[in-house]
């Protein structure tokens, strides 16, 4: 055991710093700071400059143009990228739909797609959920039937984040409704611009549009996008699965909230002292830096030991539970923090105005982000599901 | 000992939720959202007509109530039904506070529905502290600013607090004026709130205004203690509109084959839920039924019932989204306001952490 990092890897932080540092331009870290969407011209001019450095895909292969990155190193850049207000990267291609490609799919499509996800040919975005199918995601309707060289796809999905930005979406869809539910679905590659697909967005609690509902009306589809075999789109499904958690303690999100939380507290005045010098608001804080630390250790073990062999398993399963807990209670404090200013609804207030927002500490939209978030223990298979899992490898005795 | 209401208060609270229910789905209350102003004036009229601001006012106010416990109904009902008119700015705070300051006239006018009030008390580095008052008054001028308040572009009047002595902290000094909304030198910034209707920060540059009291804050903690069993009423509703929308969901929606709610892991949550909310509700109780208590015994159930909500809240808010999934997420589902309604209170009167330190404070006295 040893936890300070080697003489290479504080090279590698070196060389992160440096980057982020010279090549992050200003004011896209102005708006991740103040808690601003990029848009889509600044997530793509994101991972124009990403690859250019050969950084878009840190856990991809290096034959497929990844970096190919080991677990310490991609825990140093989250950290460097969450401190210096770096934007997110967009999974859907680079971190969902790549890996099964590269596992499953056909040398025609890897070489094809994979390139395309890295020079920002395509936008991918997730057909997975259904309005019926959700947390019991094999309950999914939207079928495929087979017609000479293409299927016929006809359905709903629902929850597709960035939709509305998408030219392609990867798709969960029944082939086969007389087997049982795992064993008739497949795994189709659409383009969004075929006729017959229609987006309609849907609007956050917050008033962000981040979801749509996408609907599916006779839409042809060349069979040479199936992924794999027909009716094994299963198994992909949860190969991915696996692969959407490998961030999912979101370590990196967690410390530069907490970072937030701590800069609008030093600032703030409660009955004629900072609040951060208030001691239940100071014990709050405490308590979840402490939690985080153990996770962000937990988070490196584990994919440490996962880096050994493949994907992780149950322990993804228990750092979704934990990390959202954590992500969660540090939007509360950011919003307690600022008092009566999180009630302002921010990116509507400054919206067409060049006044400065209404809140003297530049915390940006905290409530509304701590509303937003509440989607973090719901989506990518919800807490409960998580806990299912947990227990049921757990105590069945052994995984 | 009775625990329950009056006739009168039955028939109000009947009148009240049928009103409501009727009157103001989820869908014309999106559409209120959207508006410029943040608010429905018919919506205000009808409420005035069918004695919603009345209810607020002792007889001697001129008007049927004014007790803790009509105060409590109102507000129980207008939080159930995510009502974001400003029936606690601008009739309950601003009418409170010109009925103690005897002006007859207005108090008459509001409790008509033709008067719309803001009260200009908080500032930007305040936080909860109601003693806190920089802007200040010379020669009959305001000067300063204040922040986030209610209702200011839709006000006739603001009611703006000033420091006349003293300083910046201390509980004497603080007067209260009465300021015209088009008064020269006042500058109101207005957006639109998380939880529904509109603020403002305010600036004062040597405003003018009709002097109320000297001894302002007096009047604003009488009236900020009323507002804040009030808010606690609010929430209560609003709570118990997001425990029944959970209640029928884990009732009808289906995963995995079976109602959700048959999952024991949800049924305990939801057992969980109705304990809290029985809590919630006798903390209301305590607070409604000990108004007019001394101060000390007053405020510390009042303290009791802000902190209690605001955890009970917090717990009910995310557990119904939580158990919801998704669609609790969107804006056109009713859960979504009803949420951002329960947890916004939290910022208002003073947060669930300023009310525990009061409540240690005021038993130790």
């Amino acid at each position: 055991m040893d936890l300070s990092y080697t003489d290479e890897e504080l090279a590698f932080r070196d060389e992160v710093r440096a980057f982020m540092r010279d090549e992050l331009p200003k004011e896209m870290s102005d708006k991740i700071r103040l808690g601003e969407e990029l848009g889509k011209e600044g997530q793509e001019k994101w991972h124009a400059i990403l690859n250019s450095k050969g950084w878009l895909a840190p856990n991809w292969p290096k034959k497929f143009g990844g970096a190919e990155w080991n677990a310490v190193q991609r825990h140093i850049f989250e950290e460097e990228a969450a401190a210096h207000h770096a934007p997110r990267i967009v999974p859907f291609g680079l971190s969902m739909l790549a890996p099964v490609l590269q596992k499953f799919g056909s040398k025609e499509q890897q070489d094809y797609w994979l390139p395309r996800i890295l020079d920002g040919s395509d936008w991918w975005c997730q057909g997975y959920s259904e309005p019926g199918a959700g947390s019991d995601l094999a309950s999914l309707k939207t079928r495929a039937v087979r017609d000479g060289d293409h299927y016929i796809v006809n359905g709903q999905k629902t929850w597709t984040t960035l939709g509305q930005h998408a030219n392609m979406i990867f798709c969960l869809v029944r082939t086969d409704p007389d087997v049982k539910q795992q064993e008739g679905i497949s795994f189709l590659l659409i383009d969004m611009n075929t006729p017959g697909i229609e987006v309609r967005p849907i609007i956050l609690l917050d008033g962000a549009h981040e979801v749509n509902e996408v609907f599916f009306d006779d839409v042809k589809v060349p069979v040479e996008n199936l992924v794999g075999e027909e009716n094994k789109g299963w198994t992909y499904a949860k190969y991915l699965l696996t692969h959407e958690r490998t961030n999912i303690a979101g370590v990196g999100f967690s410390q530069a909230g907490l970072n937030t939380v701590k800069r609008i507290a030093r600032a703030e005045m409660a009955g004629g002292k900072p609040l951060m010098a208030n001691p239940h608001f100071a014990a709050r804080v405490a308590q979840v830096e402490i939690d985080l630390k153990a996770m962000a250790t937990s988070n490196l073990r584990i994919i440490s030991a996962a880096a050994a062999g493949g994907a992780p398993g149950v322990e993804a399963s228990m750092l979704k539970v934990k990390g959202t807990i954590i992500r969660q209670e540090i939007n509360d404090l950011a919003r307690r923090a600022v008092g009566p200013y999180a009630m302002p609804f921010a990116s509507e207030a400054i919206e067409g105005s060049n006044e400065a927002l209404p809140d003297p500490h530049e915390a940006g939209p905290v409530a509304a982000q701590y509303f937003n978030n509440r989607k973090l223990s719901i989506f990518g298979g919800s807490n409960e599901i998580q806990r299912g899992i947990i227990a049921k490898v757990m105590m069945g005795g052994g995984k | 000992m009775n625990f329950e209401l009056t006739e009168e208060r039955q028939m109000l609270q009947d009148s009240l939720r049928r009103y409501l229910r009727d009157k103001y789905s989820t869908a014309t209350r999106n559409e209120i959202l959207e508006s410029a102003d943040g608010m429905s004036t018919e919506v205000w009229t009808q409420l005035a007509e069918l004695g919603v601001i009345g209810a607020m006012f002792t007889e001697d106010q001129g008007g049927f109530g004014g007790a803790g416990f009509d105060i409590a109904v109102v507000f129980e009902e207008l939080g159930r039904a995510g009502v974001v008119e400003p029936f606690m700015d601008s009739a309950l705070i601003g009418g409170r506070i010109l009925a103690a300051c005897d002006k007859t006239d207005l108090v008459e006018e509001m409790i008509g529905g033709g008067l719309q009030l803001a009260v200009a008390h908080g500032e930007p580095t305040s936080r909860y502290d109601m003693s806190h008052v920089r802007t200040s008054v010379d020669g009959g001028k305001l000067n300063g600013r204040k922040a986030v308040v209610m209702n200011a572009e839709n006000a006739d009047h603001l009611i703006v607090s000033a420091r006349a002595s003293g300083d910046v902290a201390d509980e004497a000094g603080i007067s209260l004026y009465l300021v015209p909304k088009d008064a020269a030198g006042l500058t109101i910034q207005a957006y639109p709130l998380l939880a529904g209707g509109r603020a403002a920060e305010v600036t004062l540059d040597g405003v003018e205004g009709e002097l109320l009291t000297e001894d302002g804050f007096a009047v604003l903690s009488d009236v900020m203690a009323l507002a804040t069993m009030a808010q606690c009423a609010e929430t209560l509703g609003a709570m118990d509109t997001a425990t029944r929308l959970t209640n029928d969901y884990l009732g009808t929606r289906k995963q995995f084959g079976r109602p959700i709610g048959t999952f024991q892991a949800l049924a305990h949550r939801m057992a969980d839920m109705l304990i809290e909310m029985e809590q919630a509700r006798s903390a209301v109780i305590n607070a409604a039924g000990n108004l007019n208590e001394e101060t000390r015994i007053r405020d510390m159930n009042i303290s009791a019932a802000k902190n209690l909500l605001g955890r009970a809240g917090r717990l009910i808010a995310e557990e119904s989204i939580q158990m919801h999934g998704g669609i609790a997420m969107t804006q056109e589902y009713e859960l979504a306001h009803i949420a951002k309604r329960i947890i916004m209170a939290d910022h208002r009167f003073g947060d669930t952490d300023h009310h525990l330190e009061r409540y240690i404070a005021l038993s130790a006295a």
